[in-house]
């Protein structure tokens, strides 16, 4: 007798009589929708300061918009402008350059200075922390020392550069020395807060690697250039985009560079004017807040495009 | 970092201007009829010197309270008064105007109280005339301003470059060095021949507004608001001397406010600067007490100057429209005027004022003892009108900057000269 002995599906004890049923019903809302509450924060700062003011701005670029207030839906005339303005391929073109020049020294440079932290030394914690401190520094006061240090006639730079017989250079009167002096800012600031980042990343390679490179007689160097650079990636990663953002937006230092009244100029002939610098000129100088606008999201563009070609670039590398 | 979010940060306030503009219209609270007690709310930059003003005007005025919102630097107030001005809400009731601000809003009238209906008429005599018109629309229908001061202007030199240069040191004497620009080109010429160290003045930027404000009449827009910078004379004269100073090599190059030409005070690398009387301060914190006595004041070149000078107005968007035109009627008074020069040293703008014994009476001790008051008097009344347009001090800047490109070496005049007028063209498109 063969009996299929299938598990009897257990009979529901009967629901007990639930005792207020408004409450059961907002514990269920209470499960479902808490956990989106608890994350709304972000959510609605970001839709009041972040995602409004980006399409506030976008509406703002497609009209003639002035001291005087909306004069009327344009289309995108600005844009057009914008595409024929030499002052503002001008500012790309800085911002570029100034861009390269300032971040691959920078990340580099910071690649050493991580490997050198994370060997055995003396007052290691001290060491680690002493990188970070360029970044507590204010950008206003690099700015003002940096100017002094660069500065035509008193300045350090020259002062040096005296010394081996090179007469002194005019930093701001032209597009190379004014990139290189404004880049050195931008190293000295961000130098040290990478480098902590690609500490980070060293420290959870395994010993193991090293010390059996070690055994098979790979010199210190080689060991960095096979077993730390590759481990490390995804913090070169990060903090290539980083810096391209923050690249894409360099305006304080340019700013204090320049000096003077009409410092958002960038220089007598725009040598080192970047693109937030421009975008504030055309808004807040020449009073033309729909062209701005138009810079502002044309920068906002520019770093999308540029993360973008990073990230394609750094995951091919990767492979 | 902070620069990236210096983009977002400038959204949010065009944001945050847009939201607390929809909310205005029962956010003041405080509205009440014109007779029962109100705040009034004054925007200003830099130093105004209008404390005591204001207490006198509460103790004459019950239930009118002042409060004064003041912000550092005019680089600082100016954007923040558009975003005010644009987004209808948040300029309080009185603004303070720069004379390279109020020709923006003159071209815009619609923002502000029209004065002239306030009966701001009768106290046209009250103000010299230029500066009456400053801030009076080409039709002559709008006033959305009262002058309060104005950077009168001299001569600014140190005697004992000049006396080690074997050229006069008495301010008479150094005035009549100078009657005209090219005199004064002269006289730097045979400056340097003395060879001192020092160049003969600081930048050229100061100058060049200095002889284009002088030309009289207009200068980059024409009365209807026509641009007419590239055929304008008197633009191009200005520039043109301008140059014949750099190419002499007069200019000691220093960048106004750049912390050079703050050192260069200090270690004296030039020997002559174009001073409103707004400057005399500067100077006397920049050179320090170690310097005191090696400058003293004496006449501009050409017929008198003026750079620089301010304006109040009074919104639109004020609730108490009324109270605060009666205010600023009273700050910019010959008395009210009076009273900020004996706080913070601001040169009247008002004929009464000037001509008046405490003004006419002032001296510096720092430059000499000179009878500033009676300097930058003259100055002020020697003055012709000039009619600024609305881009005026955007356009200021491209020649500026075209001659600092020239003082650098780094284009030809001629060539600088189309850049500056190109870009010029593209502003005002």
């Amino acid at each position: 007798m063969v009996t299929q002995q299938r598990p009897r599906a257990a009979v529901k004890p009967p629901a007990p009589p639930r005792p207020r049923e408004r409450g059961s019903l907002l514990s269920r809302w209470d499960l479902k929708a808490s956990p989106y509450l608890y994350i709304s924060p972000f959510f609605l700062l970001f839709a009041v300061f972040g995602l409004f003011p980006l399409l506030y701005t976008a509406w703002v670029s497609l009209h003639n918009w002035d001291l005087g207030g909306d004069g009327g839906f344009i289309g995108l005339d600005n844009y057009a402008t914008l595409f024929g303005d030499p002052d503002f391929w001008n500012a790309v073109v800085n911002t570029l350059g100034m861009l390269v020049l300032a971040t691959v020294p920078q990340l580099l440079l910071a690649m050493v200075v991580a490997a050198l932290l994370n060997q055995q030394l003396r007052a290691r914690l001290l060491l680690r922390m002493g990188v970070l401190l360029p970044i507590v520094t204010s950008v206003a006061a690099v700015g003002i020392v940096f100017s002094q240090i660069f500065d035509r006639d008193a300045g350090m730079v020259n002062g040096l550069l005296h010394l081996v017989g090179v007469s002194p250079i005019d930093w701001r009167a032209d597009k190379w020395s004014s990139w290189i002096a404004i880049s050195t800012m931008v190293d000295w600031r961000w130098t040290g807060y990478n480098s902590l980042i690609y500490l980070a990343a060293m420290q959870s390679i395994p010993r193991e690697l090293y010390e059996a490179a070690t055994v098979d007689g790979a010199s210190k160097i080689r060991q960095f250039r096979s077993i730390t650079v590759p481990m490390i990636r995804p913090a070169i990663v990060f903090t290539v985009i980083m810096s391209t953002i923050a690249g894409m937006q360099l305006f304080t230092e340019p700013l204090i560079f320049g000096q003077g009244t009409y410092a958002i100029s960038g220089g007598s002939l725009r040598q080192f004017q970047t693109v937030s610098m421009y975008m504030f000129e055309k808004a807040f100088r020449d009073a033309d807040l729909g062209y701005g606008s138009a810079i502002a999201w044309m920068i906002f563009l520019l770093i999308t495009i540029l993360a973008v070609i990073n990230f394609l670039v750094t995951r091919r590398s990767a492979k | 970092m902070p620069a990236r979010l210096r983009r977002t940060l400038l959204a949010t306030a065009m944001a945050a201007t847009l939201v607390a503009a929809a909310a205005c219209g029962g956010a003041d609270d405080d509205q009440q009829s014109a007779s029962g007690p109100v705040t009034l709310v004054v925007k200003t930059f830099s130093q105004f010197g209008y404390d005591a003003l204001y207490k006198q005007y509460e103790a004459s005025h019950p239930g009118v309270t002042i409060k004064e919102d003041n912000i550092g630097k005019l680089g600082d107030y100016s954007p923040k008064l558009q975003q005010w001005m644009t987004a209808g809400s948040g300029a309080g009731d009185v603004v303070a105007l720069e004379e390279g601000i109020i020709s923006q809003y003159v071209a815009k009238p619609d923002k502000f109280v029209n004065l002239l209906d306030k009966g701001a008429d009768a106290l046209k005599p009250d103000y010299l005339d230029w500066k009456w018109n400053q801030a009076l629309t080409a039709d002559g229908k709008t006033l959305i301003g009262l002058g309060t001061d104005i950077g009168a202007q001299g001569m600014c030199y140190r005697k004992d470059l000049f006396a080690q240069a074997g050229l006069p040191t008495d301010r008479e004497q150094v005035g009549a060095l100078w009657p005209t620009w090219d005199a004064y080109l002269a006289t730097g010429k045979r400056f340097l021949i003395a060879n001192t160290g020092a160049k003969f003045y600081d930048s050229s930027s100061g100058m060049y507004q200095n002889i284009l404000m002088q030309q009289g009449d207009h200068t980059y827009y024409d009365k209807a608001n026509t641009f007419v910078a590239d055929s304008n004379p008197a633009v191009r004269s200005a520039y043109d001397q301008t140059v014949g100073m750099i190419q002499a090599g007069l200019s000691a190059d220093l960048d106004q406010y750049s912390p050079q030409w703050n050192a260069g005070f200090k270690k004296g690398t030039f020997a002559t600067i174009a001073c409103p009387s707004w400057m005399l301060a500067t100077i006397q914190k920049q050179a320090g007490p170690e310097n005191a006595g090696k400058w003293d004041v004496a006449k501009v070149p050409g017929n008198g100057a003026v750079r620089g000078g301010s304006f109040l107005a009074v919104p639109k968007q004020s609730k108490h429209q009324d109270q605060a035109v009666e205010l600023v009627k009273f700050l910019t008074s010959a008395k009210g005027q009076i009273g900020a020069f004996q706080a913070k040293g601001n040169f009247p703008s008002s004929p009464q004022a000037i001509d008046d014994p405490v003004v006419q009476g002032l001296t510096n001790a720092y430059f000499g003892n000179a009878p500033v008051g009676k300097i930058f008097g003259a100055s002020a009344k020697a003055v012709k009108p000039v009619y600024l347009g609305p881009a005026n001090v955007a356009i200021g800047d491209r020649f500026t900057n075209a001659l600092l490109a020239v003082e650098q070496g780094k284009l030809p005049p001629a060539e600088a000269w189309s850049k500056a007028i190109d870009e010029a063209k593209r502003l005002v498109k």
